[in-house]
C-alpha cells in the first residue's frame, strides 16, 4: 500500500446546530478498489457524501486524493477533482436529450463560435451510452426513457467527467434484476481501469458480491470496517443497528380474528396486476412485498378505487366496490396512505390541523348549510393529534411542510385514523421516517390492528413486514407468486419469490 | 435592537388582515389635501356606489382564485346578463314587460345566465381538464360576443323603475351587497364547502384522495363567480338604467387586481373575503383620486398597474417570509 489513497477522509466531524452528524470519520479508498458504505438512514451517509462533493464544509478534519488536500467549496471543485456522484434522486432533465444532459456545461462548440457541434457531441454521447449498455440513440428525450434507463443515463454522465473516483448512491433501487446485472459489469471494468468506487446501499447481498471493503457508519462513527471477507448480512445488520433487530419494531401478540375485512376475486388489469385473490381479515397486518414494479402500488390504487380493473371482484365488509373514486370507498371504512405524500398525501402548504381534518370534516357539518362545529372540530384533532404522538413544537395551525418527515407522516395517519377505517392500506408508511419516529409510526400501525382494523402493509424494506406482519403476500410481475404465515418468514425464501424467474415470462 | 423591532412591526403588520385597510387609510390620508373633490360625502357616496358592483364580481373571483383557477369571463356575464335581462323586462318590446313580476323575474333570469355560463366554464375546467385561463378566455370571448350580436350592439333602455332601483339606489345596493359578502365569508369560513375549497387549491390530488369532492366544488366554484358576476351586473344595470352588451367590459383587470391587491394567491389555497373588501377600496380609492386629479385615462391605468404590480410584489415577499418564519 504504497500509493497513496484515491481518496482519504481523515478524522472528519460536522455537526449541525450543535448535533453531531459526523464523529471522526477517517477510513480511504485505494485506486481499482470499490468500498461499500453502509448505514442506516440517518448514519450520515449522505452528510459526507455531501462534504466530498463540495455541497457540505466539514467542521474539522482533513480529506486528501492522491495524496494531495483536497478542499472543495462547491461541487464543480469535485468535478475538477474527477469526482463523480451517481446520486439516487435522478437530476436529469426531462426534456432535454441524453446528450445534452451529459454535456450540459460542456457542450462542444463549432470552433469559436456559439453554436453546438452536434455530431462531435452525437458521437461522444454515444460512445457513453455504449459503456454503460443502453442501447437508445443520442438524440433520445429523457422523458422517453423508463427509470431503469434515466439511471443508466445518469451514470454515463458521471463518466463524461472521466472519473477517478465514482460515487454510486443506491444505484440499483430503479433498476431491473438485468440492468443491475449490466451494472456491476460495468463497475468491475472500471475497477479493471483503476478507478475508485465508493458504493451505497441498503441490498447488503450486491455489497457482499460487489465489493472489496466495507465501512459501516453508525450515528456518524465508523462502527466496523474492513474486507469484505471480514462480514456476514448478520454481522453487517448488527453493526449498522447497534441492537438486536427484534427491537426495533413493538411486540406484535398476533391475531385471532377470521372475519373478512377486505376480499379480493381473480382481480386483473391489462399489463398492470392479474388473477390477484386474497382476503385480509379484521385486525390482521397482511404484508405486500415485492421489487419495484411488481404491481404493489398500483394493486393498491385499484383497490382504493383510483385505477380501473377489468376484471374480478373486490369486497369491504361483505359488500362489493364497484364505482370508481375513492369517495364511497372511504365512507365504507377504506383508507389509504399513499406512497407519495408530498404530492398525494398532505396539503404541504395548509395547516396541521385543516390536513388532519380533510377526510372527516363532513362529520363536524351541520345543516342546512353545512357549517362546521369547530368546537368538535378542535377536539377530534387535539384527541387525535395526541393519539399519534405528534411532537411539534407549534400549534396545529402551522403549516404541514414545517414538520419533519416522521411528523409529517404522522399527520397522514392521524387524517385516517379520524375516519375510522376498517381496512387501512399503507404504501411505503416509513419511506423518509427517522427510526425513532418509526418505531412509532409501527406502534400505532399495531395498535390500530388490535382495535380491528385490518391493515395492508406495502413495503421494500423486507425486515419491515417480517417484523410486523401476521402474513406476506408476494408480488411478481402483477402476480401473486408466494403466500408467508409468520413461521414460514424466510428472508431468503421471500426474496425468491419476489425475483423474476428466467423463462417464466 | 430597533432594526429587529421595526423588522417584527413590519411582518406583523404584512401579516395583518387589515394591512391592506391601513395602507388605504394612508393613501386616503395622502391623497385628501392634494385633491380637491376627494374628501366630501357626495365623493365617498360616489367610490361607495361603483364599488358595490365590483365587490361582488371580486367575490366570485375570489372563490375561483382560491381553488387556483381563474375566471375571465366575468365581463363577459355582466354584459350577457344585462342584455337578457333587458330584453326580458324593459317596458318597450320586454316580453315581460308592465307584468307584476318583471323585477324579480328580471333578475333570476340575469342570475340563470350567469350560472349558465359558470356552469359551462366549470364543467369545461373540473371534467373535461382543461385550464381555466383557457377555458374562460375563450367564454369570455364568446359569450361577450353573443351579447354584442343579440341587441347589434345597442342598448336597451326603458327598465322598470322598481329594476333600476335595485343598483340606482346607493342604499338598496349596499344592502344586497352587504347581505351576499356577509354569506360567503361565513361560507368560506365556517363551512365544509370553504374548508373544501382552500383544500383544493392547496393540493387537489390530495384532497381528491381523502374523499373530497374535487370536482362538484371545482364546478360550484365557478358557478358561485357566474351568478355573482350576473348579480353585478343588476347593479350595473340599475345604476345605468340600461341594458348594455359592453357594460362591465373594463372592470376584468380591476376585478382581478383588486383581489390580488387584497392578498388573495393567483397560486391558490390563500384568500378572504376582507382581504377582497379592502382590495377592492383601495383599487376604488385610486382610481376615484386620480379621477378628480383630472388624469386621463391611459395615466389613471398605469397608476393601477403599478399599484397591482407592487401588490403582487407585496404578495411574494409574504410568501417568503411565510417560509423562512417557520425554515
Amino acid at each position: 500500500m504504497s500509493l497513496p489513497a484515491a481518496i482519504e477522509f481523515a478524522g472528519i466531524e460536522k455537526a449541525f446546530f450543535g448535533v453531531p452528524v459526523l464523529n471522526n470519520v477517517s477510513f480511504s479508498v485505494s485506486a481499482g478498489r470499490t468500498l461499500a458504505l453502509v448505514g442506516e438512514n440517518g448514519a450520515g451517509k449522505s452528510t459526507l457524501m455531501n462534504i466530498l462533493g463540495g455541497n457540505l464544509m466539514p467542521d474539522s478534519g482533513v480529506m486528501r486524493i492522491r495524496g494531495m488536500p483536497y478542499t472543495p467549496a462547491h461541487p464543480t471543485d469535485a468535478a475538477a477533482a474527477q469526482v463523480a456522484f451517481v446520486h439516487q434522486e435522478l437530476n436529469l432533465f426531462s426534456n432535454l436529450s441524453i446528450a445534452e444532459n451529459l454535456y450540459l456545461k460542456t457542450l462542444p462548440r463549432l470552433g469559436p463560435s456559439p453554436f453546438v457541434d452536434r455530431s462531435r457531441l452525437r458521437r461522444s454521447t454515444a460512445a457513453l451510452l455504449a459503456q454503460v449498455g443502453l442501447s437508445v440513440g443520442p438524440d433520445t428525450r429523457i422523458e422517453e426513457l423508463s427509470a431503469g434507463e434515466r439511471q443508466l443515463v445518469e451514470i454515463a454522465r458521471a463518466l463524461a467527467l472521466e472519473p477517478q473516483l465514482i460515487i454510486f448512491d443506491e444505484p440499483t433501487t430503479s433498476l431491473s434484476a438485468r440492468e443491475t446485472d449490466m451494472l456491476f459489469a460495468l463497475m468491475r471494468g472500471l475497477r479493471a481501469r483503476g478507478v475508485a468506487m465508493i458504493y451505497i446501499s441498503h441490498v447488503l447481498e450486491h455489497v457482499l458480491q460487489q465489493c472489496d471493503d466495507i465501512v459501516v457508519l453508525r450515528d456518524g462513527q465508523v462502527v466496523a470496517q474492513g474486507p469484505v471477507a471480514e462480514f456476514t448480512t448478520s454481522s453487517l445488520v448488527t453493526a449498522m443497528v447497534g441492537r438486536s433487530l427484534e427491537r426495533l419494531y413493538p411486540e406484535r401478540r398476533g391475531h385471532s380474528q377470521t372475519e373478512a375485512a377486505l376480499v379480493a376475486r381473480q382481480v386483473s388489469q391489462p399489463y398492470v396486476v392479474r388473477d390477484i385473490s386474497f382476503t385480509l381479515h379484521r385486525g390482521e397486518v397482511l404484508g405486500l412485498s415485492g421489487l419495484m414494479g411488481a404491481g404493489r402500488s398500483e394493486l393498491a390504487r385499484i383497490l382504493f378505487g383510483l385505477d380501473p380493473h377489468a376484471e374480478g371482484e373486490i369486497t369491504l365488509g361483505g359488500a362489493t366496490l364497484a364505482s370508481s373514486g375513492p369517495r364511497r370507498r372511504i365512507e365504507r371504512g377504506l383508507a389509504f396512505l399513499t406512497e407519495d405524500r408530498r404530492h398525494e398525501g398532505l396539503c404541504l402548504d395548509a395547516s396541521i390541523a385543516d390536513n388532519t381534518a380533510l377526510v372527516s370534516l363532513r362529520q363536524h357539518a351541520r345543516s342546512p348549510l353545512r357549517l362546521l362545529d369547530r368546537s368538535s372540530w378542535r377536539n377530534a384533532i387535539d384527541s387525535v393529534l395526541k393519539a399519534v404522538r405528534l411532537t411539534a413544537k407549534g400549534e396545529a395551525t402551522q403549516p404541514v411542510k414545517t414538520l419533519s418527515g416522521g411528523n409529517q407522516q404522522k399527520v397522514v395517519l392521524a387524517k385516517w385514523l379520524l375516519s375510522r377505517p376498517s381496512v387501512l392500506i399503507l404504501d411505503e408508511p416509513t419511506r423518509g421516517v427517522d427510526v425513532g419516529a418509526r418505531f412509532d409510526l409501527y406502534q400505532l400501525i399495531l395498535d390500530l390492528a388490535d382495535q380491528g382494523t385490518g391493515i395492508l402493509l406495502i413495503s421494500s424494506d423486507l425486515e419491515e413486514l417480517v417484523g410486523l406482519c401476521d402474513r406476506i403476500l408476494v408480488l411478481n410481475q402483477g402476480e401473486i407468486r408466494g403466500e408467508f404465515g409468520r413461521d414460514e418468514f424466510v428472508r431468503e425464501r421471500l426474496l425468491e419469490a419476489a425475483l423474476p424467474q428466467e423463462g417464466a415470462a | 435592537m430597533p432594526l429587529s423591532a421595526a423588522k417584527d412591526v413590519l411582518s406583523r403588520a404584512l401579516f395583518s388582515d387589515y394591512f391592506v385597510l391601513w395602507l388605504c387609510v394612508l393613501y386616503a390620508a395622502i391623497i385628501a389635501p392634494l385633491t380637491p373633490g376627494f374628501a366630501t360625502p357626495e365623493n365617498f357616496g360616489n367610490i361607495l356606489a361603483t364599488l358595490l358592483p365590483l365587490l361582488l364580481v371580486a367575490l366570485g373571483q375570489t372563490l375561483v382564485l382560491i381553488t387556483g383557477g381563474i375566471d375571465l369571463s366575468v365581463t363577459a356575464i355582466i354584459g350577457l346578463a344585462s342584455i337578457v335581462g333587458a330584453l326580458a323586462i324593459n317596458d318597450g318590446n320586454g316580453w315581460l314587460a308592465g307584468q307584476a313580476l318583471a323585477t324579480p323575474a328580471g333578475v333570476l333570469i340575469m342570475l340563470a345566465v350567469g350560472a349558465a355560463v359558470g356552469t359551462f366554464n366549470g364543467v369545461a375546467i373540473a371534467c373535461c381538464r382543461m385550464p381555466a385561463f383557457i377555458v374562460t378566455l375563450g367564454s369570455m370571448m364568446a359569450f361577450g360576443g353573443f351579447a354584442v350580436w343579440l341587441t347589434q350592439s345597442k342598448a336597451i333602455n326603458l327598465l322598470p323603475a322598481a329594476f333600476n332601483r335595485l343598483g340606482g339606489n346607493t342604499a338598496v345596493a349596499c344592502a344586497i351587497t352587504v347581505v351576499v359578502a356577509w354569506f360567503v365569508h361565513i361560507m368560506l369560513s365556517r363551512s365544509l364547502a370553504g374548508r373544501w375549497l382552500y383544500m383544493i387549491g392547496h393540493n387537489a390530488r390530495a384532497a381528491h384522495l381523502s374523499g373530497v369532492p374535487v370536482t362538484g366544488v371545482r364546478i360550484a366554484a365557478y358557478v358561485a363567480s357566474g351568478v355573482l358576476a350576473a348579480l353585478a351586473s343588476v347593479l350595473y344595470t340599475g345604476q345605468a338604467e340600461t341594458g348594455s352588451p359592453v357594460l362591465g367590459q373594463r372592470v376584468l383587470l380591476d376585478v382581478i387586481g383588486a383581489t390580488v391587491i387584497g392578498g388573495t394567491s393567483l397560486f391558490g389555497g390563500r384568500g378572504k373575503v376582507l382581504w377582497t373588501l379592502f382590495g377592492v377600496l383601495f383599487l376604488k380609492l385610486v382610481d376615484n383620486s386620480l379621477n378628480l386629479l383630472n388624469l386621463s385615462i391611459f395615466s389613471i391605468t398605469m397608476a393601477k398597474g403599478v399599484v397591482i404590480l407592487t401588490a403582487a410584489i407585496v404578495d411574494s415577499a409574504r410568501h417568503r417570509l411565510v417560509g423562512r418564519a417557520h425554515a
